[in-house]
């Protein structure tokens, strides 16, 4: 397992997302509210770019027209075929159990707590004084 | 003169044929039932002299009626119970036929005349067909077009047990699932009546979506279109996700372009399901739940292999119920199903699905059964 740097916090704002690339992989980082998240950028079904889809909240409806709203942001929608899948567990609305995004760890740290050979890894400078994301893998 | 059991009427006994129909032989029939002021009406307005057959079954097209069974004389086809019982009822040894009168009644503009024909109509149903072979059970025939008038009837009727389905054709005002609908859908729930949906139209809309055809032959064909159209309309609108517990029965509908209708259907709901959040299931799945197909006509070439794939790609072999669609030509001599069909799924066929899609008729053999064991 190494750690890889992919991105500064502040760079992405609450609701927005950055697809980054570690190890040749393709990986969109998401902001939910302040909680990252990240998922890889190719939808399970037919490989497309899914974390470039449009980020959506969660519908539901106990009964026809009671429409009841949730999870604001909370999952991105292929832009292929619009399969909706939850940023969070990388699993999809329609078939949660067999269609799934694969999800990574990560964790925000400060810069100052990156080692050395983790900073110079990287091909953006990295300072103590921000926090970032870091994807084991 | 055939000796192979698979393919001879035997082999149907105890069925329940899911699709007869009998004809309204004229108006005067029907003028016992009719108040006053409609028996006037009939007379002033020469409403007698109308045939008022559905014109999606033109009484001189090869397919109404099939040629051994026609009546010897002037009457029309499926006019005479006599025959009926000769034709299909003795011959297959059914348990049970369901008739569906297909009748204009149902589809005349005028509301008030509408749910005055079908009222005379249901009335006359009881008197010249169930009240005179026990094996007989009816479609309750509505005014579609007035949901009140509808659920009226539909409420007057349905103390008599022998309705056990509500008749709506597949072409009539308004595509299914829409919500002005709903009282009709909730009155055969609360009832335990199965809603019907009949090949045919009431022409209110060109029967194709593309135009009005030339022929008789593109009307015929198109139907089975007006049929995912509805299937579509009654799952998306959230008709089973509001009704539970209803069941419909598309009647001579066709059965193979269900193949890919739930390809589509299913694949298409995972990309905009949000649109209609209610429908939480794959459409092929609330499909299996609660929908149910005749099987005549069979549009199939391969007989019983077709068929039984059919089965394999719906994953079930619950779909399908019997049914003759007598007097209409579907099929010759004894075949009213492909030979060589897995005696299970044949049994499902002829009488389990129907027992199953028919709560009405499940009680009454019940009941029946429970009689001759007392």
């Amino acid at each position: 397992m190494t750690r890889h740097v992919v991105a500064t916090v502040d760079e992405i704002p609450s609701g927005a997302r950055k697809i980054v690339e570690v190890q040749g992989r393709e990986i969109g980082i998401f902001n939910l509210e302040g909680e990252f998240f990240a998922i890889a950028n190719r939808c399970p079904h037919e490989g497309a770019s899914l974390c470039k889809g449009r980020i959506v909240g969660l519908v539901e409806a106990d009964e026809p027209g009671a429409y009841r709203y949730s999870r604001r942001n909370e999952l991105v929608r292929c832009p292929w075929h619009g399969w909706e899948f939850d940023i969070r567990t990388g699993k999809s609305w329609c078939d949660p159990r067999r269609t799934k995004v694969r999800s990574y760890d990560l964790k925000l740290e400060q810069g100052s707590a990156l080692g050395e050979e983790e900073l110079r890894a990287e091909t953006f400078p990295v300072s103590v004084e921000k926090q970032y994301v870091v994807i084991e893998l | 003169m055939t000796t192979d059991p698979s393919c001879s009427a035997q082999r149907f006994a105890g069925a329940v044929d899911c699709d007869l129909h009998p004809a309204v032989p004229g108006m005067d029939v029907l003028m016992p039932y009719l108040d006053d002021y409609w028996r006037e009406m009939v007379a002033v307005r020469a409403l007698d002299r109308l045939n008022l057959s559905l014109t999606s079954y033109p009484q001189n097209a090869p397919l109404s009626c099939r040629p051994d069974w026609k009546p010897a004389g002037a009457g029309k086809p499926g006019s005479s119970l006599a025959a009926m019982q000769q034709h299909v009822l003795d011959r297959f040894q059914a348990s049970f036929g369901i008739l569906n009168c297909l009748y204009g009644g149902q589809a005349m503009h005028s509301e008030d005349m509408a749910a005055a024909l079908c009222r005379a109509t249901n009335d006359w149903i009881r008197d010249a067909w169930l009240d005179r072979d026990p094996r007989l059970r009816a479609s309750i025939i509505v005014p579609a077009h007035n949901t009140e008038l509808a659920v009226a009837e539909i409420e007057r009727v349905a103390g008599d047990g022998r309705f056990i389905q509500v008749l709506l054709l597949v072409s009539g005002e308004l595509t299914l699932g829409r919500r002005q609908l709903w009282p009709i859908y909730a009155a055969a729930e609360r009832l335990g009546l199965a809603i019907g949906v009949h090949a045919g139209s009431a022409y209110r809309y060109a029967p194709t979506s593309v135009g009005w055809p030339s022929y008789f032959i593109e009307d015929y064909i198109a139907q089975s279109g007006a049929f995912e159209n509805q299937l579509q309309s009654l799952i998306s609108e959230g008709v089973f996700a509001k009704f539970p517990r209803l069941r419909v029965v598309m009647i001579e509908s066709g059965l193979t372009w269900l193949s890919g209708f739930i390809w589509r259907a299913d694949k298409t709901w995972k990309g905009v399901r949000a649109e209609v959040p209610w429908v939480t299931r794959a459409p092929s799945d609330i499909l299996r739940d609660h929908v149910r197909f005749t099987v005549q006509p069979i549009d199939d070439p391969d007989e019983a292999e077709g068929l039984l794939r059919l089965v394999d790609h719906l994953k079930s072999d619950e779909l399908f119920l019997f049914s003759t669609d007598y007097p209409h030509w579907q099929f010759d001599g004894d075949a009213a199903l492909p030979p060589g069909l897995p005696e299970p799924l044949l049994q499902k066929i002829l009488r389990d699905n129907p027992l199953a899609a028919y709560p009405r008729l499940a009680a009454s053999v019940r009941s029946t059964e429970a009689e001759v064991s007392a």
